[in-house]
């Protein structure tokens, strides 16, 4: 039995029975996110054991001095398999790292997996610092030092926040489903980032910004709904936007956003006011995932498309799915980040 | 056209039951033992690989301590966030079973062979009290534990998280080895910035189990290939004889028109048919042969090689095909020669009576011309052959001519009987045994042949349990053997011991590598023990003064092959070198061995204290010792070991490798016996007219009847003679060429004239129940038959 059955065993990750990466609907005991949240800094940056799923999740645009666009990717994933505690090797917390490169032909991709309670990988709230193995992510959330490293690939960068933390929903209750599923969900989108991609042809220097997820819950899918579409969109104008678009069994779609201005300022959108719809096709690695989008949110008169700049930027984990840089052109101009999931 | 010819030509077979039997019998018993061979074969293969799949053994390298010992947790840690993907393993024995504990998220491998399907509780596998994974057979060992049943883990291996295992195992917090996974990120540090105390294991090229065990399963399959042999022996004679039958109605199918191509093919067809009827029972009667044969097997595994085999037999599709294959290619074998000359056979030749007697006289001279090719084949391929290859054509072309040989030989020898026979009886009786030679002698053939490897395998297998024991001989010479639980136990002992026995000698090694072998390195305290018993394959001047001097090392046969080290190399361990004094054998260890003196060993490896010890003593005062031990100190008698008890258990190991042998030798026997009573019920029918006239003469048919018997006895001691030294040229091929080129050590060769006079009353036992019948029926021989030869008199 090779890693990857056994992950999708046994991380709560059946995708067909609990929609994408497990993230079902049974909560089994976890706590479960509930309305009005109050969040307690740097503690919440931190890990929250008792909830099912727990992820860290940064993506980059990037630019090397050629002006060749770049797309990085720093992730750190937390399942518990039950919610009791246990020490060292009987810690029910699994760990999965995703780093990734994207160059505008390549994409570099690397996993790693990990147990809980024997200090493989982890994070800490105070300081901060979510490791596994050689890879962190380590600061103050004013400045933060990543590193992650692959077979073929390498980089060491810094971040540091040019604006506040952004709460998704209502004021980081994150509603995913009619039937009332959610998350806490909160980000810093105004990180600048500067470091060094070291790739096969060499090491390049390059500067760029990144969005880091903080995304908490035990059940934030419904049972109708099978993955998402999420994009993380900076706009040259400063503004930016997150929205997600949810698909679900009846070929409906739940969709949520978030507005943010240049100072920090956010208004968030309930289902039906963003719309995602593909407008073209790509085959990778055997299977049709849509590489061009039109995005709406009519509400502030966006009507952009979105464009992969790889369009084979394929996550080749053990939960498979798409990440990376896009392009966006229409009324708004600008860069960002598109993941995909449930298109196995 | 065609269906009348398939029935005229089985009707052969429903007219002679007898010889559709022999064929299918023969074939049959020939594909048994060859398949039950190979099954066993196979079955101890699928375990070793089933043992390398569960830890990635061969595949990847490994970390380890250089000392030996389990490392700490926390050094795996220290490695993983320096960017080395390793993956932790524990492994220890529990209840007889070989724990391995794994953890499957960082393992290149997952969990081995172990399959999980959706029923498996994962969650129960990583936390909770833990859950393991082992065959039916191991399962049973550890009824306390929650096994899931897996039939692909190796024998004797039970599987679980690392976690579970650290706690069954009392190895909270340790870790014996780490797998070096194959992909590794950029910029990792070098080994020794972050973890000096490791070393790097290099991969192993296949298991080291199979390697070792191939020698055992060459012989093995050697035996089996003679029992075929044998067999087609059968086969063919039946087939020649049905041939020479079926010539008058060869001739009228021909006669009528049939061409010639096609009654190839059908007779061709009719005999795949039996051979796949009789290959598809041979398979089965196989399978029946390797379950009886593979517990026995597998101990003899176990106990000298330790390698884990499973007791029980799984149906494997390989067998049914490989049989099926050897079947049909035997019966292609033994009938070609027919098939081909009935292709030549003139449209109209004539049926002759006794067509095989004549077909043999006439074959007589070029089969003399072929066993002697042979012979002189095998006698230029025993000074010159060095490989495997070399070594099988050895014993093919000895084993083959010498068969070929045989009905010659044994026919000089009637000639010459009959010469010199002075009653008119006695002259009878020996012209018509030479007579009836051409009839017998495929069986004969095979009877030597049989004879001829069991002798062979004997040989090499008392030859190795004699070279065995007298190894342990030399290196178990302490009277009483010891194991103290902790520091306490092992001063109280020290204090207790010292002043009443002759001389304590601590039996201390690490785990470690010496010129990338895995090899266990032992600390000795200079004693006669070790000047007196040890004997070295080579050797510089006084190795044991220079060794216990802290000068030299000594190393086993194995390391100084696999490693290429010889005596005046330099070994580095830690921070010392040393210098090779000395190769020992060391017969059955799968690793290397190294041993030099105990101060020097002390200081490269502090961490290391003698838990076991060796006690040099009166072996009279051995009881009486162990029992004061206990009364006086409480150290209990089970941790003490009698050197007798040790040698026991070896010798009971060889039981088993007996056993097995034994079992193989009286099948092949069998086998040939068998032929031997088919040849004569063949012949029996035919014999009529030729005993009728002795019978008319006044002999009884009582008479006729032991004459009979005798006859078979007799050529049997004749084969039996002639297979004495044919069996020992054979082990000695098997000894000094074949064992040399797959595994590497010389056997010394002994004689056990006892064995072989046994062997031989088998071989006669044998003859005589297989002509007991024949002759019994022709000693009640209605007196009208043997009338009605009178009465056709041409």
């Amino acid at each position: 039995m090779n890693a990857k059955v056994l992950i999708l065993c046994l991380l709560p990750l059946q995708v067909m029975a609990q929609g994408f990466a497990g993230l079902g609907t049974d909560a089994e005991g976890f706590a479960v996110p509930q309305p009005n949240p109050t969040f307690n800094f740097p503690t919440d940056h931190g890990p929250h054991p008792d909830y099912r799923i727990e992820w860290w999740y940064l993506t980059a645009n990037l630019t090397a001095e050629d002006g060749t666009p770049y797309g990085l990717q720093w992730t750190l994933f937390r399942s518990a398999l039950a919610p009791e505690q246990g020490d060292g090797w009987q810690a029910p917390q699994l760990w999965m790292g995703h780093a990734a490169v994207t160059t505008p032909d390549t994409h570099y991709v690397t996993e790693r997996l990990a147990r809980g309670g024997i200090g493989q990988a982890g994070v800490t709230a105070d300081p901060f610092a979510a490791w596994i193995d050689e890879w962190t992510l380590q600061g103050d959330w004013n400045t933060l030092q990543m590193t992650a490293s692959g077979p073929d690939f390498a980089y060491d960068m810094t971040l540091t926040a040019q604006g506040p933390l952004i709460f998704h929903g209502d004021a980081g209750y994150s509603v995913k489903s009619a039937a009332g599923q959610a998350s806490y969900y909160y980000s810093q989108p105004f990180f600048t980032i500067k470091g060094t991609l070291q790739l096969p042809n060499g090491d390049i220097p390059v500067t760029g910004n990144a969005w880091l997820d903080r995304e908490w819950s035990s059940q934030p899918l419904s049972d109708n709904q099978t993955g998402w579409d999420w994009f993380s969109l900076s706009f040259d104008d400063g503004n930016k936007l997150m929205g997600f678009r949810l698909q679900q069994t009846d070929g409906n779609n739940y969709t949520s956003a978030t507005w943010i201005t240049p100072d920090g300022q956010t208004t968030a959108y309930p289902d039906g006011a963003f719309s995602a719809a593909p407008l073209d096709t790509h085959n990778t690695a055997g299977r049709d995932v849509p590489i061009r989008w039109q995005v709406q949110l009519p509400a502030k008169d966006v009507n952009v498309t979105v464009e992969a700049i790889n369009p084979d930027a394929w996550m080749a984990t053990s939960i498979p799915y798409w990440e990376g840089p896009v392009t966006v052109t229409g009324s708004h101009a600008g860069q960002g980040y598109l993941e995909m999931t449930g298109y196995e | 056209m065609t269906a009348a010819t398939l029935q005229a030509l089985l009707s052969h077979w429903w007219r002679n039951p007898l010889q559709l039997f022999t064929l299918l019998a023969g074939l049959a018993l020939a594909t048994a033992l060859w398949s039950g061979v190979q099954a066993v074969n196979a079955e101890a293969r699928a375990s070793y690989d089933a043992a390398a799949a569960t830890l990635g053994e061969g595949q990847y390298d490994r970390l380890a301590r250089r000392d030996g010992q389990p490392m700490d947790q926390s050094t795996y840690i220290t490695l993983r966030r320096a960017g080395w993907l390793v993956s932790p393993v524990v492994q220890g024995r529990l209840n007889g079973v070989r724990i391995i504990g794994v953890d499957p998220l960082t393992a290149p491998g997952g969990i081995g062979p172990v399959n999980i399907n959706e029923d498996t509780d994962i969650g129960g596998f990583f936390t909770g009290p833990g859950q393991l994974f082992a065959n039916a057979e191991t399962a049973g060992q550890l009824p306390d534990l929650n096994v899931q049943i897996t039939p692909e883990t190796a024998p004797g291996t039970a599987l679980t998280d690392i976690g579970v295992a650290q706690r069954l195992l009392g190895k909270d917090g340790q870790i014996d080895s780490l797998i070096i996974l194959p992909r590794q990120p950029l910029n990792r540090p070098d080994l020794v910035e972050i973890a000096p105390q490791l070393i790097r294991q290099q991969a192993q090229g296949g298991s080291d189990i199979g390697r070792l065990t191939d020698s055992f399963h060459l012989n093995l399959t050697a035996f089996g290939l003679l029992s075929f042999a044998v067999g087609i022996f059968i086969v063919h004679g039946a087939i020649g004889l049905a041939f020479e039958q079926r010539r008058p109605v060869v001739r009228t199918l021909r006669a009528l028109g049939l061409p010639l191509r096609r009654l190839i093919l059908l007779m061709g067809a009719e005999l795949m048919l039996f051979a796949l009827i009789a290959g598809a029972i041979g398979v089965a009667l196989g399978y029946v042969i390797a379950a009886l044969l593979l517990p026995d097997v597998a101990a003899t595994l176990r106990g000298l090689y330790g390698a884990d085999v499973s007791g029980t037999l799984q149906l494997r599709p390989v067998w049914w095909l490989s049989g099926l294959a050897i079947a049909l290619g035997g019966t292609a074998l033994a009938a070609s020669g027919a098939l081909y000359k009935l292709s030549r056979m003139p449209l109209l030749a004539a049926a002759q009576p006794r067509a095989l007697a004549m077909a043999a006289g006439r074959r007589a001279k070029l089969q003399g011309i072929a066993a002697a090719f042979l012979l002189s084949l095998s006698a230029i391929l025993m000074f010159t052959a060095n490989g495997l290859i070399g070594g099988f054509s050895l014993l093919g072309s000895l084993l083959i001519g010498a068969a070929l040989a045989l009905p010659l030989i044994l026919d000089r020898i009637l000639a010459g009987t009959s010469a010199v026979a002075k009653s008119v009886t006695a002259q009878w009786f020996w012209a018509d045994t030479r007579q009836q030679l051409p009839g017998l002698s495929l069986a004969l053939m095979a009877l030597l042949l049989a004879m001829a490897a069991n002798v062979g395998v004997s040989t090499m297998v008392s030859s190795f349990r004699l070279t065995f024991t007298d190894f342990l001989d030399q290196r178990l010479a302490s009277e009483l053997y010891i194991s103290t639980e902790d520091d306490a136990q092992t001063a109280t002992f020290l204090a207790y011991a010292a002043p009443i026995v002759e001389a304590i000698l601590p039996i201390q090694s690490v785990d470690t590598d010496i010129a990338g072998q895995p090899t266990q390195v032992f600390g000795a305290r200079d004693n006669r023990t070790y000047r007196e018993n040890w004997t070295f394959l080579q050797s510089s001047d006084n190795p044991w003064d220079t060794t216990f001097a802290g000068d030299t090392i000594l190393i086993n046969e194995q390391l100084s092959r696999r490693a290429d080290l010889t005596i005046g190399d330099t070994i580095q361990l830690q921070d010392q070198s040393f210098t090779v004094a000395g190769v020992y054998g060391d017969y059955g260890n799968p690793i290397g061995q190294a041993l030099i003196n105990e101060d020097q060993f002390e200081r490269l490896y502090p961490d290391i204290t003698p838990t076991r010890f060796g006690l040099r003593m009166d072996p009279a005062t051995v009881p009486e010792f162990v029992a004061s031990l206990e009364a006086d100190t409480g150290i209990p008698a089970s941790q003490t070991i009698n050197q007798a008890g040790i040698k026991a258990l070896s010798l009971q190991i060889f039981e088993r490798t007996f056993t097995v042998t034994t079992a193989l030798n009286i099948l092949t026997l069998a086998v040939a016996g068998f032929a031997i009573l088919m040849s004569l019920l063949t012949l029996a029918t035919m014999r009529v007219p030729q005993l009728a006239p002795a019978w008319a003469m006044g002999m009884t048919r009582a008479q006729l009847g032991k004459l009979e018997l005798l006859r078979a006895v007799l050529l049997a001691v004749l084969t039996a003679v002639i297979a004495l030294p044919l069996g020992l040229a054979l082990a000695w091929a098997l000894l000094a060429v074949v064992n040399v080129a797959a595994f590497g050590w010389e056997l010394p060769m002994y004689l056990f004239p006892y064995d072989y006079a046994r062997l031989g009353l088998f071989a006669l036992l044998a003859a005589a129940l297989a002509a007991l019948w024949p002759a019994r029926r022709l000693a009640r021989t209605p007196p009208a038959d043997l009338l009605k030869v009178f009465s056709n008199e041409r």
